[in-house]
């Protein structure tokens, strides 16, 4: 635990000349107490009751500390602002600490105090309720109808959102966490620091990082499992990693094969990668078999002059061509990378102790290998699809898709199954209108339509085209039928009757519909009722909805008498939908009661 | 000549593909009715329609118009104005119409007579309809063709003028016009010539969005086209056009003929019913046993949100 004692004038307020005494701060409390005994003044206060802290610039008369509490504080003047620094650092750092944690703490305590509220009867995890608020706040016609039916005890909670899981479905996938991937970095960022004075080369390897190496060097991974802790400590382990890395990496290859040979631990990871190289021909066998992958071999241009790739500032050209193993380890570990990040986590595994992350990733492998199948059926498989992509199409029976064709007996019943209706809507009742029936023979009635082609083509267009007084009657009847339509439908093709009513019937009218559709929704889903639940739960729905028939017809009786008519035209839907519901839930009820009054004679 | 026209190709130009009722039956009829229609016969509707399509390549230089005949056995196109020579360039033979013109009723000539090959049956039974669903096929496929020729091209709409009443036959194949019609937003436009009404243009028109008029008085139809479907699309939406008074779509069940509001419906043909079938009468899809009062037995355990 670290201490801090400095030697400060204590004083409460900036004036006060100040006792002297000596100030110490450990990690929970700071404790002042006077040289002089005689002086009562002895503070030893905990920093829990610390809100903050204030401190006078350096170069000011005084080097001032300030620890505030909610009412006043305590001030402390030092000899110096490098003895005042040192506190005020320290001050810092338990004060930060300090409220990370009660801030935690706080929150906790806070949800487990909203959690506690009595949500009607059922218990609800903090987030579903949170969710549920957010909903609520994000939409106010939302609100509107929880307040009108929920609070009012039409429904209850736990209905009301049952036929809103989708809504709190949707947002909790928002909320799922993300999984966090590989970072696209490479490990090659992961300098070693050098301080300039000693030899010594610090690397530092995060649990992040190590995960990354298991990933891209199972080599690396698999001498993991084997040597720690068995042959050596973990911290053993990563020094000597870091050591080849560090010697591969500053091309020291000579040195790197001398202390190879020295030590075969270390040899491990210099040696060309086995296990990466099994794994690639595995892939390999799985990419399309009719792929030319030859014909992209040679795509690298590390061999060409002025190409290669910018690594930690220098141009790193691949000149020592005579390693023929390095010559493409940078594309690898390039490509091995971009594999590596694809691929993804696939581990839930804390990350933290290496050893478990190391046994996580050997137990996916593994499973990944099982799932892969035998190297049999991948050859099956290999085969299969090559046939597949080397079919030739001409020779092929046509894939037959198992469907039966429809065949539709008589389409003259689609069109008579709404002609009735629509020729209705245009006030044409057929009577009358149909033609005096056709004795006509074809020749007969191609001959006359060649005459009237013929006629036309003798005699030409009439001068004029149109009578000037039937163009009369005609623009007049046009213009009459455009201005009646016009009075009856409105200006605006897309403006609902809706708008022409004043704002407040309007809301009313759409609020009404909200709330019937709500209720309509839970009284139908309440259908068959099998318990006495349902039972109770219909009674109240159809009370709810009761309520709202007269206020309807008071809406429509409100209106002046021109466009009571709109008003009774939209209404009447919902009255409809009401009348349905209650003839439902009165023959329910009669059936129920019959059903009773049959039973005790034994006819149920 | 095509390039410099594309560069001038703005919101207001118009294709119009014309879809004319060649139906004989009809026309003899219309001409032999005197009581409901006096003044109409073919002879009259081109004299009316003719000057109309002259009209609309009038208003603007590079509008088109293609004349596609409806007849009862065949449909064809008659006349397209951009494959024609301008008008200046082939004078007229007879001095009695413009070049153009003589050659469209040429064209008709051409079609009637090879329409009437095709017919084999010397009498027919009954009133043969026209193959609208045809023609509006054809229609669309100009169309598409026009939409593919680039990304500049004039603004299509099509106009069917029929007289004939609608065939209840050819009912898919005109709805799946229709809807494509709709999918390419290409409105349908529609001037019933007859004595009855269409339930297929009005249908179609209210789709697509066209303008559906049944004109009151025939002898002035050139006034009635050029005042409702001679403007272009764009500047539609400045005018007052007829519209109609709304589609009653209720459907009535193809057993009895009933309007209903709730129905039985095919999965499979769509086809409705009043009640309960063991088998569909349109597609022979035999329906599961979908027992409705199974639902009222007290066996079913329905879960409660918190029983």
């Amino acid at each position: 635990m670290e201490v801090v004692t400095m030697r400060a004038k204590y004083k409460t307020s900036v004036k006060e000349p100040g006792i002297p005494g000596v100030l110490n701060m450990t990690e929970d409390k700071f404790s002042f107490s006077p040289n002089d005994p005689r002086v009562s003044v002895k503070l030893d206060v905990g920093f829990r009751s610390i809100k903050g802290h204030k401190f006078s610039k350096e170069g000011s008369k005084q080097a001032l500390l300030n620890l505030t509490q909610e009412s006043g504080g305590y001030i402390f003047e030092f000899d110096k602002f490098s003895d005042r620094d040192i506190c005020r650092d320290f001050v810092g750092k338990v004060l930060g600490k300090l409220q990370a944690v009660t801030s935690s703490r706080q929150d906790a305590h806070g949800e487990s105090e909203r959690a506690a509220i009595p949500v009607n009867d059922e218990q609800l995890s903090t987030a579903e309720m949170e969710r549920r608020m957010k909903l609520l706040r994000e939409d106010s016609e939302l609100q509107k109808l929880h307040k009108q039916f929920v609070i009012s005890g039409v429904l209850s909670e736990a209905e009301f959102w049952a036929a809103r899981k989708n809504l709190l479905d949707a947002d909790t996938h928002t909320t799922l966490k993300q999984r966090v991937g590989f970072k696209s970095a490479m490990l090659a960022d992961v300098r070693p620091l050098t301080d300039g004075r000693t030899n010594k080369v610090t690397f530092s390897l995060t649990p992040e990082i190590i995960h990354q190496i298991f990933a891209e060097k199972p080599a690396v991974h698999q001498a993991f499992l084997n040597f720690v802790p068995s042959k050596m400590t973990e911290k053993d382990f990563w020094t000597k990693y870091c050591r080849a890395e560090y010697l591969h990496r500053t091309k020291n290859s000579v040195a790197a094969e001398a202390e190879a040979a020295e030590d075969e631990d270390l040899a491990v990871f210099l040696r060309h990668d086995d296990i990466l190289a099994n794994e690639a021909r595995r892939k390999i066998r799985r990419v399309d078999p009719t792929l030319d992958m030859e014909a992209d071999e040679g795509d690298d241009y590390l061999h060409l002059p002025d190409h290669g790739i910018l690594r930690d500032g220098i141009k790193e050209r691949n000149t020592d061509v005579e390693n023929e193993l390095t010559k493409r380890t940078l594309l690898q570990d390039i490509n091995r990378h971009a594999a590596v990040v694809l691929e993804g986590r696939t581990l839930d595994v804390e990350l933290g102790d290496t050893r478990t992350v190391a046994e996580a990733l050997a137990r996916s492998k593994q499973a990944e290998l099982a799932t892969g199948s035998s190297d049999e059926n991948q050859n099956q498989e290999r085969l299969e699809r090559v046939s597949r992509m080397t079919e030739i199409e001409d020779l092929q029976a046509p894939r037959s898709l198992p469907l039966a064709p429809l065949c539709i007996k008589d389409p003259r019943e689609y069109f008579d199954s709404q002609q009735a209706n629509a020729l209705k809507a245009l006030g044409d009742t057929g009577a009358g209108a149909r033609p005096v029936s056709c004795n006509l023979r074809t020749e007969e009635a191609y001959n006359s339509l060649s005459e009237h082609i013929s006629e036309i083509k003798a005699a030409g267009f009439s001068d004029p085209v149109v009578n000037p007084d039937v163009a009369v009657k005609v623009i007049n009847v046009l213009t009459h039928h455009l201005s009646s339509t016009c009075i009856r439908l409105g200006k605006n093709p897309q403006e609902s009757v809706l708008d022409r009513l004043p704002n407040r019937t309007k809301e009313e009218l759409l609020h009404h519909w909200t709330s019937i559709q709500e209720l309509l929704r839970h009284f139908w889903s309440s259908y068959p009722v099998t318990t006495s639940y349902l039972y109770t739960k219909v009674g109240r729905l159809k009370d709810a909805l009761t309520q709202i028939y007269p206020k309807l017809q008071e809406i429509k009786e409100s209106m002046q008498s021109d466009s009571r008519h709109q008003v009774s035209l939209l209404v009447q839907p919902m009255l409809q939908a009401l009348d349905a519901a209650f003839a439902h839930y009165d023959a329910e009820m009669q059936k129920i009661s019959t059903k009773s009054r049959e039973r005790p004679n034994g006819f149920a | 000549m095509a390039s410099t026209a594309s560069k001038l190709y703005s919101d207001d130009v118009s294709l119009v593909v014309v879809l004319l009722d060649t139906n004989p039956f009809f026309w003899a009829i219309a001409k032999n009715s005197n009581n409901n229609n006096p003044n109409l016969s073919f002879s009259n509707f081109l004299n009316h329609v003719l000057p109309f399509l002259n009209s609309i390549l009038l208003l603007n230089q590079i509008n088109q118009v293609v004349v596609i005949a409806t007849g009862v056995n065949s449909c064809g196109y008659i006349y397209d104005s951009s494959s024609s020579p301008p008008a200046s360039a082939a004078k007229s033979e007879d001095g009695n119409m413009p070049g153009i013109f003589s050659r469209v009723i040429q064209k008709l000539e051409e079609f009637v007579i090879k329409d009437q090959e095709l017919s084999k049956d010397e009498s027919v039974v009954g009133n043969p309809s026209s193959l609208l669903s045809g023609s509006l096929s054809l229609a669309l496929c100009y169309i598409q063709r026009v939409f593919r020729s680039g990304p500049l091209h004039p603004h299509p709409r099509i106009l069917c003028l029929q007289g004939s009443p609608d065939g209840p036959e050819q009912y898919v194949a005109v709805m799946n016009a229709i809807f494509s019609a709709q999918r390419s937003m290409v409105p349908i436009d529609s001037c019933v010539v007859g004595a009855q009404h269409s339930a297929f243009l009005q249908q179609a028109s209210y789709i697509t969005g066209g303008v559906y008029i049944k004109p009151q008085h025939l002898d002035g139809l050139f006034q009635y086209l050029t005042m409702v479907f001679a403007t272009d699309l764009q500047s539609r939406s400045f005018l007052q056009l007829p519209r109609p008074v709304g589609v009653d779509f209720r459907a009535s069940c193809f057993c009895h003929k009933k309007t209903i509001d709730m129905g039985f419906i095919c999965s499979v043909c769509l086809s409705i019913f009043c009640k309960h079938h063991k088998k569909c009468s349109t597609c022979g899809s035999v329906f599961n046993q979908a027992n409705p009062d199974s639902t009222l037995l007290p066996d079913r355990k329905r879960k409660t949100p918190d029983a």
